[in-house]
């Protein structure tokens, strides 16, 4: 059985890098927010939110959290996720499923592109 | 809400919602009987609305007058020939049970217990989790006050943190033979 002393080894390698990140602004972090009341929970945000945890830990991208919400209102559009870009206009993306997930990760994390064709205009 | 393991996301979000500092997740498959309990010590529910709590026209949310999360949690206990029972004292905390025949045909899988624990732990939540499973006598606990002991001050969210809990919860979980459950 694993047990939590096994992580000793991650917490060693992301500590120099967290020392080196509080340095920086706090206003330098990308925050994608899923949606996580019932609504959102029963149309599929806990496949989502993990989804993002995980594309976002295997390509080892820093300063980017993931972070759930409660119910954003539009109950029949979920999953709902918001991306919050420093210094950008919070993009929010509806029916996200986790292959939509990992391409908002490549594409508009990453490079920079909204996915437009998963914007809320779209969806209506 | 075709797992359990969303059902029990959804009450502790509850939980989270609540206030509550420390949070215990209890699933304990015993003979016939699969026990699942939740309990908080969060702001807890004055008497007059704990009797209306199961109710799904009943809500804290101003937006809108549905709450479908306890009364989802409680059709599944009911439905696979188990109880529900919700006790709560303002200021104190709440306690939610749900039982069910581990064999009713009724009776919704667990699910992915490791996701959801992924989830209750990652997102900036301040509130402390205990897990505790246990199948047939074997059991784990899992508990996020010794990992951040562990982490020493590294955040448990980040995602490479979050991959390793996931990892180690699944383990877990085929150990104690409780990934069918």
């Amino acid at each position: 059985m694993k047990s939590i002393a096994d992580i000793k080894a991650i917490r060693d390698k992301m500590k120099g890098q967290i020392n080196l990140r509080d340095n920086k602004d706090a206003d330098t972090e990308t925050r994608i927010v899923v949606g996580m009341a019932t609504c959102g929970i029963s149309a599929g945000a806990r496949p989502v939110f993990n989804a993002f945890v995980d594309d976002i830990a295997s390509r080892q991208l820093k300063n980017v959290k993931v972070t759930r919400t409660g119910c954003m209102g539009m109950c029949a559009l979920e999953p709902i996720v918001e991306v919050h870009v420093p210094g950008e206009e919070p993009v929010t993306y509806v029916h996200v499923d986790a292959e939509k997930a990992r391409k908002i990760v490549a594409n508009h994390i990453v490079n920079g592109n909204v996915c437009t064709e998963y914007l809320i205009g779209d969806n209506k | 809400m075709r797992e359990l393991a969303l059902n029990i996301l959804d009450i502790a979000e509850n939980s989270v919602k609540a206030g509550a500092t420390l949070i215990r997740i209890s699933v304990k498959a015993e003979g016939e009987e699969l026990r699942i309990e939740i309990s908080d010590d969060g702001c807890g529910m004055d008497a007059e609305f704990l009797k209306r709590v199961t109710d799904p026209f009943t809500t804290t949310r101003t937006t809108r007058k549905v709450g479908m999360g306890i009364p989802l949690f409680k059709m599944a206990a009911e439905m696979a020939g188990g109880s529900f029972s919700i006790r709560s004292e303002k200021g104190v905390g709440t306690t939610v049970t749900a039982t069910f025949l581990r064999d009713h045909i009724d009776r919704a899988p667990l699910g992915d217990l490791s996701d959801t624990v992924v989830t209750l732990i990652g997102g900036e939540c301040k509130s402390e989790f205990v897990f505790e499973v246990s199948v047939d006598g074997k059991g784990f606990v899992f508990d996020t006050r010794e990992l951040k002991a562990e982490l020493d001050g590294v955040p448990v969210g980040e995602p490479e943190v979050l991959v390793f809990v996931r990892d180690m919860i699944k383990e877990n979980m085929i150990d104690i033979g409780g990934e069918t459950l």
